[in-house]
């Protein structure tokens, strides 16, 4: 191996390192604020990689029926437990969120022609129709058992992860896809070209890191999420109320996740089981980081990418194996050195 | 025998089918069978056990291609390479256990996860394996001549081999071992104070249910005759989970009902779905999916215990045989002291919970540590015990140091205890409740239990047990639901538990609260004649009436110090103590 | 003397299982008082403010502001004006005092009032203590700064009702009294107080009335000069009682 293709290939690793990072950080999250541990993340992968392929296409997406149908069911639900409750305040809310925006949505898509729409726009829509997904899949399938165990919750995950899976087939066909990039510009750096679309990776994932760190630093309804994950019992004592945070922190998960798939489509052929992989990938990393520390998670998925571009180049049919069994001296070494008795919860 | 009569006509059915049924379904009952034999193994370590792994499939991969491999490249007979497979499947999920088991729950499954990927690419790309088409010509199984080359044939064997792992599974959590993999779920820590070795039981399940998947695969390779793959992907790992789960993962049979349900469903869901949406494609998963959000949102159970209530049959309340009483331990002379605990101290972060602890109890004495609500008593209990050990400090028992030793080594020498806040199996009875604490005082291990060669002991054991029971008053509950006794009665079993352990020390916690005013008599009297048998006790209480006209000595706690001690009666009057209990602004 | 109670309670049950550990509770707390509920330990002192709260299902009426609750969710309880100190603080610790303080007006914050940085002022100005440690991880408090941020915490919701629960618990003398103090001028700035205490010298000193808890059954009640005077409390607590006969 000569320097110039150690080059081409850290670059390849940093980029995918990126975006393991980004996972790796909504998975951390998510399994802070509510214990779940999201295996269907690297659906919303998919799923908003196949979206925009599809507006591109110029067809209409599958997930959009899903979305409409999704917020009728949580609609019916919550409104047979509202009014059981006696409480019909909260019919307004349900409209809005699970009737009129699924609905806006759905219009948009049909009546704009997304095909014909700037690549902006195209993103904005299919974030539009994927992201909402997130908190009606916590409301449909974990609020129910949110005192479930982890074991438990963990269960719902892998089941929600294979109807996503299956779904995604019917909605999106096994052919894979790739979109425009955003950006065809090419660069040369001595003798390593960077295309575009690699700076807009790692702009993007740069950008969405500080912005997460804004939101959990600075504004309340960030603090409310963290707060949740310190001390659930002291949260709801301050009105947080459990629910609200596991479906704020779905929101932001879903959003990570299609925002990724959407920047890695231009580069990779996504494929409706893509985003297993790219998701497990996240959780490599984020199980280095012992499913708690943000900093460690994003540091052990750039180290992810580097070792799967590396070993595609020496050993390319075991590539995956490699990185899988990266989580074994992982696991050790984080055995060796936790000293307590588990207790359950 | 009518408790039996539906297990014999299930079997009499069973051996009937191959003979008249067309080979469809003989084919689908050979599936589920393989299917179950795994399934059970997940009843074990997720239903009971409180574990679980996605990763079955693996194992099942293992255990085919071991003979696969070897009697194709190498024509090792099929018997041996039986055993070889189990061999590999132990060692690597030995490796696997010692790496997740001791960390929380849920690294476990993940690990599995990763691993059950890694193996499935490793099946594909190693050429010496047949990379994805796999290895063909894998011989018939022959057993005494016979040759098992159709699946008519093949049926006995595959039943025969799920229904021995089913009651070698039943009988396994039926024993003294099986007692110890029930407390897992919800129960470690107590279960750690009575001895068990958790880490060791969690392990050891991983591998019972690892070994039950390599079965399955040998199976699979020689029914098939060809293995590539596939089969052992993670999808198929979880799938296997799903079985449990559905049947019910609590319950043994429930594997069998599951891996049915989930076959069948599979089959017939293949066939229709496909022409529903006009494409081809594995589109049940959707629906496997919801199924399994709602069975766990719904009936968590499964569909066991719902089908269980369907057969008329109920379980039989079984009576305890007298058996030789378990041997003793020498008692210390009286007033030997037993434990003594010096300059202890306890920290959290930035909080002191004990700080500068000095006592001691003797061998024949009631020792109180009393104090007001905060001041550091159930701490100071946790540090003695080994359940959360001291930061600093000196804690001798027998004269021996154990700051640093393990709760269930300070148990093995003599220290029973009862929790603050009852840490019993609520669904488990009474009497095995009971029976938990004498864990130590048996010692045979999975494998008998499993044939059940232990009775002999078992029996000792649960005459222990219900010995400990009438002892403190409730050998009328011995077969209810721990549970549904009154919360006082539940402090009262955990002392029949610690002393189920034969004791030489006994911490108290609160033994008496929530107890009515002649229940707390006869529990006084209790104390008494341990107290005059030579056993040293130590008691935290808030009942002073109790305390004061049972302890000897007297310990006052506040802010995690010691604040007073000394007779009752002096305690009493010492106004540093009114202070405590009675409080004051001015 | 009970004119208008800001809460009332009638026949509160709650069972843990099948143990029922409170039997028909009935309390009132009238605006702008302090009550007290004291007890020794184990009496279901805690179990019943957390039934009042929603955090524990019970059984019984619940009437906070002239309104029946029926689906008593602590969030709503919280944005109605309740708040409840716990008895183990529940602070968020890898958290600073300030953004402690902060979420403690989350519920108000998300109905639209911003005021939450004069509030804040404040609460500083009843606990400066807590001003000199703002920017301080809350897990690295002393005990009686704990309390004082679960206390300052719970006023940033501006509460008509304040529950604290054994707000004396694990902390020495001088602090107690310190909270005490304040305790008694939070009741000037008009919010009820419902005071959960084991210590009962210094509760009934600040409040107006009180009950007696007693394996979950109100054992006493009254004014609480009269209850302080009351021979039976100290049998209560030093188990002197059970001598006699």
């Amino acid at each position: 191996m000569d320097l110039q293709i150690a080059l081409l290939l850290s670059q390849d690793g940093i980029v995918n390192g990126s975006i393991y990072a980004l996972l790796a950080l909504a998975l951390v999250l998510v399994f802070a604020v509510t214990r779940v541990i999201f295996i269907p993340q690297g659906e919303f992968v998919a799923y908003g990689a196949l979206t925009l392929a599809a507006f591109q296409a110029g067809k209409t997406p599958g997930t959009l029926w899903l979305l409409l149908g999704a917020g009728v069911l949580v609609a019916l639900i919550d409104t047979v437990i509202a009014v059981r409750a006696g409480a019909p305040g909260r019919l307004k809310r349900i409209a809005l969120w699970d009737l009129a925006l699924p609905a806006v949505v759905a219009g948009l898509v049909l009546g704009l022609q997304p095909a014909t729409l700037p690549l902006a726009a195209q993103v904005a829509l299919a974030l539009a129709v994927v992201v909402p997904l997130g908190p009606m899949l916590y409301r449909l399938a974990y609020q129910p058992l949110a005192e479930a165990s982890v074991l438990v919750l963990l269960i719902v995950s892998v089941a929600v992860h294979l109807a996503l899976v299956g779904l995604g087939l019917l909605f999106f066909g096994a052919e894979g896809s790739r979109t425009t990039p955003f950006s065809e510009a090419q660069f040369n750096l001595g003798t390593l070209t960077v295309n575009g679309q690699t700076l807009w990776v790692l702009g993007a994932s740069c950008v969405l890191i500080v912005a997460l760190a804004l939101f959990f630093g600075r504004t309340l309804y960030g603090k409310a999420l963290r707060a949740t994950a310190i001390n659930r019992v002291g949260a709801r004592l301050m009105g947080i109320s459990t629910s609200m945070a596991g479906k704020l922190s779905f929101t932001l998960a879903a959003g990570i996740g299609a925002l990724s798939g959407i920047l890695i489509a231009p580069i990779t052929t996504i494929y409706y089981d893509t985003g297993f992989l790219v998701g497990l990938k996240g959780f490599v990393a984020a199980i280095i980081a012992g499913l708690a520390s943000y900093p460690l998670a994003a540091a052990g998925a750039i180290l992810v990418g580097l070792l799967e571009s590396f070993s595609s180049f020496w050993a390319s049919a075991f590539k995956e194996v490699i990185v899988f069994t990266l989580i074994i001296p992982v696991l050790l070494w984080r055995s060796l050195t936790s000293h307590h008795v588990e207790e359950e919860e | 025998m009518m408790q039996r009569l539906p297990l014999i006509v299930f079997i009499a059915v069973l051996a009937l089918g191959p003979v008249v049924l067309p080979e469809f379904y003989v084919t689908l009952l050979n599936y589920i069978g393989m299917y179950s034999i795994v399934a059970v193994g997940l009843v074990l370590l997720t239903g009971v056990g409180g574990l679980t792994s996605f990763g079955q499939a693996a194992f099942v991969g293992l255990g085919a291609y071991a003979t696969g491999y070897l009697t194709t490249a190498f024509a090792v007979s099929p018997w041996l390479t039986l055993l070889i497979g189990l061999a590999v499947t132990a060692v690597v999920a030995l490796i696997l256990g010692f790496l997740t088991l001791r960390l929380s729950g849920h690294y476990l499954p993940l690990g599995t996860i990763a691993w059950g990927i890694s193996l499935y690419f490793l099946f594909g790309n190693l050429e010496f394996l047949g990379g994805h088409t796999g290895l063909t010509g894998i011989p018939v199984l022959e057993f005494f001549g016979l040759k098992l080359d159709t699946g008519r044939s093949f049926y006995y064997l595959i039943w025969l081999a799920l229904l021995g792992a089913v009651f070698a599974t039943q009988n396994l959590l039926d024993s003294r071992e099986g007692r110890a993999i029930r407390a897992l779920k919800g129960g470690g820590l107590m279960a750690e104070a009575m001895g068990v070795d958790t880490a060791r039981t969690k392990i050891v399940i991983f591998l019972i249910a690892a070994l039950y998947a390599s079965v399955s695969g040998w199976l699979y390779a020689h029914l098939q005759r060809f293995v590539n793959p596939t089969p052992f992907g993670l999808h198929i790992g979880i799938e296997y989970l799903f079985m449990a789960v559905v049947g019910g993962a609590a319950h043994v049979w429930g594997a069998l009902v599951g891996a049915g349900v989930i076959t069948v469903l599979k089959q017939w869901l293949q066939d229709l779905l496909p022409k529903v949406f006009g494409q081809s494609g594995n589109f049940e998963v959707i629906f496997f999916g919801i199924l399994l959000i709602l069975v766990l949102q719904r009936a968590r159970d499964g569909l066991w215990p719902w089908l269980a209530r369907l057969v008329p049959v109920k379980a039989g309340q079984r009576a305890v045989a007298d058996a030789a009483p378990l041997p003793r331990r020498e008692m210390p002379v009286v007033g030997a002291v037993l434990l003594e605990v010096k300059n202890a101290r306890k920290q959290f972060g930035g909080l002191v919970a004990n700080n500068d602890m000095n006592l001691t109890v003797k061998a024949g004495e009631v020792m109180a540590l009393i104090g007001p609500n905060g001041a550091g008593k159930s701490t100071m209990f946790n540090c003695i015990s080994g359940v959360d050990p001291v930061t600093s400090g000196e804690i001798a028992f027998l004269g021996e140091r154990i700051e640093t030793l393990a709760s269930r080594d300070i148990a093995r020498r003599g220290m029973g205890r009862t929790f603050q806040h009852v840490r019993l199996l609520p669904t488990m009875s009474v009497l095995e409740n009971v029976a938990i604490g004498a864990h130590l005082r048996g010692g045979k291990g999975v494998l008998p239990a499993a044939l059940h060669l232990e009775r002999a002991e078992e029996a000792r054991l649960l005459a222990e047990a219900k010995r400990q029971l009438e002892r403190v008053g409730l050998g009328e509950h011995l077969f209810d639901e721990a549970g549904s006794l009154p919360l006082g009665q539940q402090r009262i079993l955990e002392i029949a538990r610690a002393l189920a352990a034969d004791p030489c020390l006994l911490l108290l916690d609160e033994p008496a609260a929530g107890l009515r005013y002649l229940e707390k008599q006869a529990l006084a009297e209790l104390l008494r004649k341990l107290r005059s048998e030579g056993m040293g006790i130590l008691l935290v209480e808030h009942d002073m009436d109790f305390v004061m006209g049972l302890a000897d000595r007297v310990v006052v706690m506040e802010f995690g110090e010691k604040i007073s001690e000394g007779l009752p009666e002096e305690v009493q009057k010492d106004p540093v103590v009114l202070e405590a209990y009675l409080g004051g602004v001015e | 003397m009970m004119t208008t109670p800001i809460l009332e309670i009638r026949e509160l049950c709650v069972s843990y299982g099948k143990v029922e550990a409170l039997h028909h509770i009935n309390l009132k707390v009238a605006a702008g008082q302090i009550v007290t509920v004291i007890g020794p330990n184990g009496a279901g002192k805690t179990t019943m403010l957390s039934a009042i709260m929603g955090l524990l299902p019970s059984k019984g009426e619940i009437e906070f502001q002239g309104e029946v609750q029926r689906d008593i969710e602590v969030e709503h309880l919280v944005a109605m004006g309740m708040t409840l100190v716990p008895e183990k603080r529940e602070l968020f610790g890898e958290m600073s005092v300030e953004d402690n303080l902060l979420l403690g007006a989350f519920q108000r914050y998300r109905h639209g009032d911003r005021d939450e940085g004069k509030t804040m002022d404040q609460v500083f100005a009843t606990f400066p203590r807590l001003k000199e440690r703002r920017a301080q991880l809350a897990g690295t408090l002393s005990g009686g700064e704990r309390q004082m941020l679960a206390v300052g915490r719970a006023l940033m919701a501006k509460p008509k009702l304040l529950m604290l629960d054994e707000p004396s618990l694990g902390l020495a003398p001088l602090i107690v009294r310190e909270i005490f103090h304040i305790i008694a001028d939070l009741k000037k700035t008009g919010v009820a107080i419902l005071l959960v205490e084991q210590n009962a010298r210094a509760a009934l000193q600040i409040a107006d009335y009180g009950y007696v808890l007693e394996t979950g059954s109100v054992a006493l009640e009254g004014e609480s000069r009269q209850l302080a005077d009351d021979p039976r409390v100290v049998e209560t607590y030093l188990g002197l009682g059970g001598k006699k006969q």
